[in-house]
This record gives C-alpha cells, sequence and structure tokens, in this order.
C-alpha cells in the first residue's frame, strides 16, 4: 500500500471522526437549546397535550397488544421452565418481576422509537423541508419552542405511562395464560406477585428507566428531525437514524440503569 | 468588531423612512471556498415593488435571507427601515421580522392547521386580539387575496396557486412594512400566476408596503414591478426600469428577456476540450 493510500485513509477516518464529534457537541447544544425554549413551549399546553395524544394515546394499541402477548408467551416460557422444578406457582413473580423491571420500559421502548419516534422525525424535518420552520423564524416564532419543545416534552410524558400499560397488559396477558389457560392456582399467582414484587425496587426503578428511555428517544427523534437535510432521502435517513439511534441507546443505557439499581441481586 | 453596539430589543423600525432596504457591498458564502454573493448593493425605496431576477442559484433567495437576519453577511451593510440587520441581537432580529412579511417559494403553509389558522397563527403569537377580532381581520385578509370561502379548508385541499395565495394573506396579517416574496410564480398555471402577480401590485399600493421578489419569470414581472436587478454568479450584472429592461442591449438582459440558451451565461458548463475529453488526435 503506498504512503498516499495510507495518507487517505487516514484523512478520512480523522475526517469521519471530525464530524462525529461535531455532531455530537452539534445534538448537545440543541439538548441544551430545547431545555432552555421548554418554559416558553410549556406555556403553550395545548401544544403539548396534543403531542400526548399523538406520540401516547396513538401508539397504545400497538404497546398494548405488544404487553398483552409478550406477556402470554412469558407465561407458557416460564411455566414450562418452573414446572421441571416444581416451581409453577412463582409463575406471577417471574412474569411480574420481568414485566416492570425489564420488559416492560426496553419492549415499550423500543415500540415507542419505532412508532412515535419516527413519526415525530419524520414531522419536523419534512416542515424543515417545506421550509415551514423558516417560516416560523421569519414569523419571529422561535420553532424550538413552538414545534421542537411541545414535542420532545409530549414524548417524555408518554413514554413512561406507555410502559406501565405495557407492563399491565403482559402481567394480565400472562395471567390469562397461567390461571386461565393451563390452570395455576389464581391466588397463588397473584399472592406470590404481590409478596415479592417491592414498589421501590422494582416499580419506582421500572418507571425511572422508562422516563430516562422517554427522554433519550424523543431528544434523538427532535434532534433528527431538526438536523435532516431537507429533502425526502434525507428526511428518511433521519427516520432510520432516529430508531436505529434510539434502539440501542436503549439497550446500552438499560444496561447501565441495571448496574446501578439492581446491585444488590449480585450483579457488582 | 462592529462599528456600532448591538441594537437591544427596543429597536425601532421608521415606516416612514424614504428607503425601506438598503444593501451596500454585500459578500456572503457559507464557507471559505465558496462565495455566493459579492459586492451586492442595492436600493429599494419604500412603497415601490422590486424585483431580484437571476437563473436558478445564482444566490437570489440568499439576498432575501440576509435582509430577514435569518443569514449574516461576511461583509457590507444590511439596513432595513433605518436598522443594521446584522447589528440586531435575538429580540432585535425577531422585533424586524414582525415588521416584515415573507412569502416562500411553495407558500410553506402549516400543514397540521386549517387556512384559517394558518393566517391566524402570527395574530395569535404576536397579539392578545379577542378571538372575535381575529376572526374578522383573518377574514379580511382572505378576502383580500380572493380565498374568504376557504377558511375552513385543510391545506392539503388547496391547489398551489391557492397556497400561494393563503401565504400571501398570512405574510401580510400583522401589516408589514415590507414583504419579501420568494419565487412567487414558480410552478404556477397562467391563471394564478396573473392573479398572484396582480395580488402583488395591488396589497403593494392598497396597504403602503414595500415589496421586494425574487424570481425568474421576466415576463410577469415586467407587468408588475417598478424596478429590477439583475444577479448573475453572485454580482449585480444589471438593473433598471421595466421599460429599460425591455430597451436593453445588455448582452446578460437580452439573453434573460428572451430566454437565449447561450451568451453570457453560457450553455455548456465549464468543461475539458472537446479533442481532450473524447481522445480526439486532433491535426
Amino acid at each position: 500500500m503506498s504512503a498516499s493510500a495510507i495518507a487517505d485513509g487516514l484523512r478520512r477516518v480523522g475526517g469521519g471522526t471530525r464530524r462525529a464529534i461535531s455532531r455530537l457537541g452539534f445534538a448537545a447544544r440543541f439538548a441544551l437549546a430545547v431545555l432552555l425554549h421548554s418554559p416558553e413551549g410549556l406555556k403553550r399546553i395545548r401544544l403539548t397535550l396534543r403531542e400526548i395524544y399523538f406520540s401516547g394515546v396513538l401508539s397504545l394499541v400497538i404497546i398494548l397488544v405488544s404487553g398483552l402477548f409478550v406477556g402470554m408467551v412469558l407465561a407458557l416460557q416460564g411455566y414450562d421452565v418452573l414446572q421441571r422444578y416444581g416451581a409453577s406457582e412463582s409463575l406471577g413473580i417471574l412474569v411480574s418481576l420481568s414485566l416492570v423491571r425489564e420488559l416492560g420500559p426496553v419492549v415499550a421502548g423500543l415500540l415507542f422509537a419505532s412508532r412515535a419516534g419516527s413519526a415525530i422525525t419524520a414531522e419536523i424535518g419534512l416542515m424543515k423541508a417545506t421550509e415551514q420552520l423558516s417560516a416560523m423564524e421569519m414569523m419571529a416564532v422561535d420553532p424550538l419552542a413552538r414545534v421542537v419543545a411541545p414535542r420532545f416534552w409530549g414524548g417524555v410524558i408518554s413514554m413512561p405511562l406507555l410502559a406501565a400499560l405495557f407492563s399491565t397488559l403482559g402481567v394480565y396477558g400472562a395471567y390469562l395464560v397461567g390461571v386461565k389457560l393451563i390452570g395455576i392456582d389464581a391466588g397463588a399467582f397473584w399472592g406470590n406477585m404481590q409478596s415479592v414484587v417491592d414498589f421501590r425496587a422494582d416499580i419506582v426503578n421500572g418507571i425511572i428507566k422508562s422516563a430516562v428511555f422517554g427522554v433519550i428517544v424523543s431528544l434523538i427523534a427532535v434532534f433528527e428531525g431538526y438536523d435532516a437535510a431537507p429533502t425526502a432521502e434525507g428526511v428518511s435517513r433521519a427516520t432510520t437514524r432516529t430508531v436505529v439511534a434510539s434502539s440501542l441507546s436503549i439497550l446500552a443505557a438499560d444496561f447501565v440503569l441495571t448496574v446501578f439499581m439492581f446491585r444488590g441481586v449480585g450483579v457488582v | 468588531m462592529s462599528p456600532t453596539p448591538p441594537a437591544r430589543s427596543t429597536a425601532s423600525f421608521d415606516r416612514r423612512r424614504t428607503t425601506a432596504v438598503e444593501l451596500d457591498g454585500v459578500t456572503f458564502g457559507y464557507d471559505r471556498t465558496r462565495q455566493i454573493l459579492t459586492g451586492i448593493s442595492m436600493t429599494i425605496p419604500r412603497g415601490q415593488v422590486v424585483a431580484i431576477m437571476g437563473g436558478s442559484g445564482c444566490g437570489k433567495t440568499t439576498i432575501l435571507r440576509l435582509i430577514g437576519g435569518q443569514l449574516r453577511p461576511r461583509a457590507g451593510r444590511i439596513m432595513v427601515a433605518g436598522q443594521s440587520v446584522p447589528d440586531l441581537d435575538r429580540d432585535g432580529l425577531f422585533a424586524l421580522r414582525r415588521e416584515v412579511g415573507m412569502l416562500f417559494q411553495f407558500g410553506a403553509l402549516f400543514t397540521d392547521l386549517s387556512v384559517f389558522e394558518n393566517v391566524a397563527f402570527p395574530l395569535r403569537e404576536h397579539t392578545d386580539l379577542s378571538e372575535d377580532m381575529i376572526r374578522d381581520l383573518v377574514l379580511m385578509k382572505l378576502n383580500g387575496v380572493g380565498l374568504r370561502g376557504a377558511a375552513p379548508l385543510a391545506t392539503g385541499a388547496l391547489s398551489g396557486g391557492m397556497a400561494r395565495r393563503v401565504a400571501l394573506a398570512r405574510a401580510i396579517a400583522l401589516d408589514p412594512m415590507l414583504v419579501m416574496y420568494d419565487e412567487p410564480f414558480a410552478g404556477l398555471d397562467p391563471i394564478s400566476l396573473g392573479i398572484v402577480g396582480q395580488l402583488i401590485r395591488k396589497l403593494n399600493d392598497a396597504l403602503g408596503i414595500t415589496s421586494v421578489v425574487v424570481t425568474h419569470d421576466v415576463y410577469e414581472s415586467l407587468k408588475i414591478v417598478d424596478y429590477l436587478y439583475f444577479v448573475s454568479d453572485g454580482r449585480i450584472v444589471a438593473q433598471g426600469t421595466p421599460d429599460a429592461v425591455r430597451a436593453s442591449r445588455d448582452p446578460f438582459v437580452r439573453q434573460f428577456v428572451d430566454g437565449q440558451a447561450d451568451g453570457p451565461v453560457p450553455f455548456h458548463v465549464a468543461a475539458a476540450p472537446l479533442d481532450t475529453a473524447f481522445a480526439l488526435d486532433v491535426r
């Protein structure tokens, strides 16, 4: 390999790294700007409520149906393993802890990124491509306060509620399979669950996780939309980036949060 | 260093100045290697309709963005109603933009709002008028562009020409002193094109505003404007009244007005000589 080819390769790597760091810096400044514009944005409470409707209410079908099926599958798989050890009565514990600690926040977060995050990015990106954001600026209205902040907070508020509903439907799905279909005793199913699941350690930590995922997905979604190239291809790429970056960030953040939250179980 | 201190949010705009907009030696580029505008100087008197003409990508729209303060020049002076635009802070810029209406190329209507709400948008954002007053004002503005009957429609139900007219009603909602039009004739059928052209002229005269029209539609412009600037490669290459433009012998003006394929703006993009490109053995 010639020296010039090596130099070109190094230049490309250096350029790519510099662009990535520059974009990360821009994203951080953008996040700060969104927070600074949030009071102005939240004054327009009707806009935030509208975004809760679009991000939250319209995501209900996919969240509820997914939660129900995940709970049902979890019950079938869990029962298969537990009954080998004569512990099938613990099915309620297995399902509820799996859901409130992990699957509820994580799977709801991934679904939220696919359903609502992509929609937010596409909407803001298209507003940019059709000069609606420029028009707003030229009418002396800051798009960060009018467009971005309500969508960000709409997502942040919706996400924990969706995760809670996901877990609730999951537990109900497990009840249908475990108690109604397989025939586990209902008292054991609910009683064991009630005695083992801790409100502070399990449920609150699950809610904290889902709130963090809500911030991550919403921030990535509004940033990618705002930063999208103002073309059809640019919006398409931005939407894809939202789903990929949100999903990976959720999984990475989940690991970090789990390390800190559940140290008592011997992870660390 | 700026020669004058930045204006505060108390920036005041003198609507009665005889010169509405003045650009003096304005130079602009998005980066160091690519210069978009070079030494642009123009004076736009109050109450006139002035066109900035030129081919696609020559920097016409950039001039509007500089006047509106969305971009800052690398050098030169931009004055709007006596205020230096590059020296305005964020609040000053927003104060300026309340005095300036802008019609974007394809209207840039908010797709999640109805026609009525689009026109009401600046009124709701910048005034505390009662709902009845807003309703009356919106319907008056829509009536001015002939679309009072379209008030309840969704923006998706509008044709290109109607969308442009709604955007015009929105641009004049706050009774601005200056309205800027970015390619208002692009993609319109002949009837809509005539309507929009006449509206620009009539609204300018009836409301006593100043209009800057960026366009490449030479025939429609010559019918309605008071003065024209021709921009090519980021420089002003010709200027004059419509009569002077029609009579001009300037090669660029003639190429533009007559729609000639070749001339000062060449048909071929700069390329290697033919014999080199096709490896011909020229003896």
